[in-house]
């Protein structure tokens, strides 16, 4: 396995280059250098030489892929992507455009996106699958089909509206919880259970609908059958046999999204005001900040990568029959 | 166990707020007399020489102290000793350095010199970078990689200390204008006009070669224009003539920076912690920012260094009968503190003000119509709910225009003479902005009739743009859609085509509004042409590129708006003098306008002191761009403001920023108030239990039954 991983991670080495290669192409299609300049300096009284001198206090002055006026491998190597990329290999990101260390934001944003996507991820699997269960135990009641029903109907209503309703009634009619903002420590916990609470029933009809249709192929099979020939009730066939075989497509899903639990959510951490790194790369896109969106496509790549990573391993440790080589 | 976990995390949820659930704040501070105030986006810079928008000065306004400032009270808006003992007089000289009377023609100044004393006893708030060792050195200077080991936040120094403010303070801060390093916007400007700025631009940008972002002592490099002339004393010299410059001295452009604080922040290891004059001010004001995590909450608070200064006794009629004189005389500032968070949409913000966790609130579209009714005279009024509550609305008309531009280079709408003139001023006439006021701002703007917005010298109340408007049975009125008609077919469009071709006239309209908000908009100003027989073809794109267009003349009718820097008619006259021109000259005049009359009395009139003879030019000069119609006047702005019932000495001033030191709050009110409107309403959660057990019930039974059911 450990060679398995090696190999990966070397894999790993020319994919980041491609992404970053890829963000340096696409956003200087859309913003030049002194569109940067310009949004960074404000809308009043940017003069030309405002804007020179800030590209080149920004090193945004240097050619994009190529300089010609450099000798040998400077030609190469005095440019802004290399410049730029090189150092994000070693994880130092540099500052933003408005001067701050990325680094450093990324570090302090990190852990109020994970204390609510770890809660949702955690809670929301755990409440998905066994309602999934649930409706599996009673298939074909009117117990499957009001569920069925409550699923399709959770999942047609957009997620802005679970956020809008519950800050409406637990926030603003009961009084029951803040509507939105941050604390530090165990304070934390009283602006992340609205959230949390709100981001598990939005995502409660598309999980748990989905996990039900996993069981369901899962319980017509002949394995299944033995294990209630045997005499077991139906809640040990469900929870130890069909939960364990259905692992797998579980697994898929849920462990490659693990590693991008950092990277928060826009509209949760937006609207409850969750200072996250959900925010942070739009905030970054809008005002154009390279810098960081740089960072934030370099870090999404390579937290992609390690998801895909565990998917794997964990499918070893699930299933027997997977190795890794 | 796991169900005390579960107890103790609902009692520490719910119970640490006090007598409220939902108070975001520690219920420690429910009767601080402290502001609870929000922001939507976050400051970026807080660094003295850089920040210039709004969200920035709000808060470094009330931490820097310029010499000068606005009077609170006042109006129109007057300047005003801050730190220095007085407003400095102006004195002018000549080429030969022989001082010229006041009144001295523009010709022969060459220089203009600016004496600014200062009131000594001024103190900087507490700062590490003021901290002295046992030798009496800075604590804290030369710390190195190992100094700076364990220190990440201005917490992390243990020491602090304060030092007089001086008058080289201010100069090196002057000196900080021309360090590329900091990138101040206002450079260029400023480069124009004081003496020896753009040579020591050219220095620096030499010496940030060799170390871009480390510590430059700009003491050692000379400044002909800012020079100490004694401990409390400096003295500013403007090549030629400036009278609007007194208003920069009241900008935090113009605030005091010790070198020994930018020495501090300019150590190794400083910035990779966010320690910098960009995130952690060091000023004399009233207060000082405790906290900057700007992508969640910024905190003021007292500076216990603070100088004497005085709530003023004087104001303007009205103001004592409003509230605003119950606290003259009394010492500043009037609140401990204030805390900004960050609230980055609309509904929450205006939901937490409503519950009383803001103190004061802006009116957005889908708030308006809960707060806001317009009594039988058309008057906005506050809606009942809001009454009851005992809020106040404040309403005020900014110093800002929007206006819709027209490229003066494009050979459809622009050019000088009559058909094209009267081209424009059909245009002007049709785009009917008291609807546009109605429909898209809820009544919150004024029709411009002129480039000068109110508040600004020069502009008159009564005054009416005479090409648009007309007076009828004493009521000004928009002129008659016909005459515009007329106007268009004299311009060689009758009806809307082209008098020779045939061709219908289609125009294009650039703008940044896109998205489903904008598409009313957008539809109506299609209507507003169409009433002429005009085709409006709108040009929708974003920022960057509509910027590009602006730049190369690329565009012919747009939208555009200008807040006042100062209360000078010559902030707005700029934007619509010649040689300022956006595409020749890179200048703020985006439509490009050019009549040589208009520039000449600008020219006059920018140097002018206030006065009937300098009222007369601004008369002249609003005629001929009323004539020439380079914009259609939108209007000008009015900023409508909720104000929780215990807030005092609340009085818009859209030119100081640092009026938050006489602010007042009665915490004991807001607390009994907040209590009031936020009891936890608890039958939901009786009906969840009672409703979860009727849903489980039937289930668990249903399971028992299949439990016990034999195989089939």
């Amino acid at each position: 396995m450990m060679r398995y991983l090696v190999k990966r991670l070397f894999y790993a080495v020319p994919i980041l280059l491609g992404v970053n290669l890829l963000t340096f192409a696409l956003f200087f299609v859309v913003n030049t250098p002194d569109d940067m300049a310009r949004l960074q300096l404000g809308t009043k009284r940017v003069t030309p030489e405002a804007i020179a001198r800030w590209k080149a206090e920004h090193g945004y002055d240097e050619p994009l892929f190529y300089n010609p006026k450099a000798a040998g491998v400077d030609k190469i190597t005095d440019t802004l992507f290399a410049r730029k990329s090189a150092a994000m290999f070693l994880f130092d990101f540099g500052r933003s455009d408005d001067g701050r260390d990325i680094g450093q934001e990324i570090r302090t944003r990190m852990w109020p996106s994970l204390a609510i996507a770890v809660p949702v991820f955690v809670i929301g699997l755990a409440t998905n699958i066994s309602f999934a269960l649930l409706m599996i135990f009673f298939r074909g009641t009117y117990l499957d089909w009001a569920g069925l029903a409550l699923c399709i109907l959770l999942m047609s209503i957009s997620g802005l509206f679970y956020i809008i309703a519950g800050q409406f009634f637990i926030a603003k009619l009961w009084h029951l919880l803040p509507i939105s903002g941050y604390s530090g420590g165990i304070h934390a916990l009283r602006f992340i259970l609205l959230p949390v609470l709100v981001s598990i029933v939005a995502g409660l009809g598309s999980g748990a609908r989905w996990y039900r249709t996993l069981f369901q192929e899962e319980i017509g099979k002949d394995y299944v059958r033995t294990a209630r020939a045997k005499g077991l009730s139906e809640v040990r066939v469900l929870f130890g046999h069909v939960l364990r075989n259905g692992l797998i497509p579980i697994l898929t899903g849920a462990v490659a999204v693990l590693p991008l639990l950092f990277l928060g959510s826009l509209l949760t951490e937006s609207f409850f005001g969750i200072p996250g790194l959900g925010s942070y790369t739009v905030d970054a896109i809008q005002a154009q900040d390279f810098a960081v969106v740089r960072a934030m496509v370099f870090l999404g790549s390579l937290l992609y990568i390690v998801g895909l990573m565990l998917t794997d391993i964990s499918y070893a440790l699930a299933d027997p029959r997977v190795r890794l080589g | 166990m796991l169900r005390h976990l579960a107890l103790a995390c609902l009692v520490l949820a719910l119970g640490g707020c006090g007598k409220v659930w939902n108070d975001p704040y520690p219920a420690s501070r429910a009767r601080a007399n402290i502001l609870y105030s929000a922001f939507s986006e976050r400051p970026k810079h807080l660094d003295p020489a850089r920040a210039y928008s709004s969200n920035e000065t709000e808060i470094i306004g009330q931490i820097y102290e310029p010499p000068l400032q606005y009077s609170f009270l006042k109006r129109p808006y007057t300047l005003e000793p801050l730190t220095a003992q007085s407003l400095p007089r102006v004195r002018y000289y000549d080429k030969a350095g022989r001082e010229l009377p006041a009144d001295a023609p523009i010709g022969q100044i060459a220089e203009s010199v600016y004496d600014i004393t200062l009131k000594p006893g001024i103190y900087y708030q507490p700062h590490p970078a003021f901290a002295v060792d046992a030798h009496g050195g800075p604590r804290y200077l030369h710390l190195g990689a190992a100094g700076m080991a364990g220190r990440d936040s201005l917490a992390d120094f243990h020491h602090s200390g304060t030092r007089e403010l001086t008058a080289a303070d201010y100069v090196y801060e002057i000196k900080r204008l021309a360090d590329p390093a900091v990138a101040s916007p206002i450079y260029s400007l400023m480069a124009q006009y004081i003496l020896g700025l753009r040579r020591l631009g050219a220095q620096l940008e030499q010496a940030r070669k060799n170390d871009p972002h480390g510590f430059i002592d700009l003491d050692r490099y000379a400044l002909p224009g800012a020079q100490v002339t004694g401990r409390y004393s400096y003295r500013i010299t403007l090549k030629g003539k400036y009278p609007q410059f007194l208003y920069w001295l009241a900008m935090p452009f113009f605030a005091p920076v010790p070198r020994v604080v930018d020495e501090f922040y300019r150590q190794p290891g400083m910035a990779q912690r966010n320690l910098s004059l960009d995130t952690q001010p060091v000023g004399t004001g009233a207060f000082m920012l405790t906290v900057n995590e700007p992508n969640r909450r910024m905190v003021l608070m007292r500076n216990p260094d603070f100088h004497a200064e005085f709530y003023p006794r004087h104001g303007m009629p009205g103001d004592a009968a409003r509230g605003l004189l119950r606290d003259a005389g009394k010492r500043l500032p009037l609140l401990d503190g204030a805390v900004y968070s960050l609230e980055k949409e609309n509904i929450p913000y205006w939901n937490k003000f409503l519950q009383g966790y803001y103190d004061a609130s802006g009116l957005s579209s889908d708030s308006f119509d809960q707060a806001i009714r317009f009594g039988v005279a058309g008057q906005a009024e506050l809606a009942p709910a809001m009454r009851v509550r005992g809020m106040q609305l404040i309403t005020a008309v900014a110093p800002s225009i929007w206006y819709l531009g027209f490229n003066m280079l494009d050979p459809v709408v622009g050019g000088l003479d009559a058909k094209h003139r009267e081209l424009r001023q059909a245009i002007s006439i049709a785009v009917d902005y008291e609807q546009f006021i109605d429909i898209f701002l809820n009544g919150r703007g004024v029709p411009g009739q002129g480039p000068l917005p109110p508040g600004i010298y020069g502009y008159d109340p009564n005054a009416y743009d005479p090409w648009v408007y007309q007076r009828r049975d004493g009521r000004i009125e928009r002129r008659p859609l016909a005459y515009a008609r007329e106007l268009l077919a004299r311009a060689g469009y009758p009806d809307g085509r082209n008098a020779a071709t045939g061709q219908p006239l289609v125009l294009y309209f650039d703008t940044m509004a896109s998205g489903p908000d904008a598409r009313a908009r957008l539809e109506w100003y299609r209507k507003q042409f169409a009433k002429l027989g005009i085709q409006l073809v709108v040009r929708a794109t974003d920022y960057n590129r509509f910027q590009d267009k602006m730049r190369h003349g690329n565009d012919q009718i747009f939208e555009w708006g200008w807040n006042a820097d100062y209360p000078d008619p010559e902030n707005f006259f700029f934007l619509l003098y010649g040689p300022n021109g956006k595409v020749k000259d890179g200048g703020e005049n985006a439509a490009n306008y050019a009549n040589p009359e208009f520039d000449r009395l600008f020219e006059q009139m920018r140097y002018m002191d206030d006065g009937p003879a300098r009222l007369a030019l601004i008369d002249r000069m609003n005629a001929i761009v009323e004539r020439d119609a380079p914009w259609v006047f939108a209007y000008y702005p009015k900023a409508f403001t909720l104000v929780q019932p215990w807030v005092y000495n609340v009085k818009p001033n859209f030119m100081a920023n640092n009026t938050l030191k006489y602010r007042r709050i009665d915490p004991a009110l807001r607390a009994r108030l907040r209590e009031a409107w936020n009891r936890p309403v608890l039958w939901p959660l009786g009906a969840l239990a009672v409703g979860l057990v009727l849903a489980v019930l039937p289930a668990w039974r249903a399971w028992r039954r299949k439990e016990r059911q034999a195989a089939r």
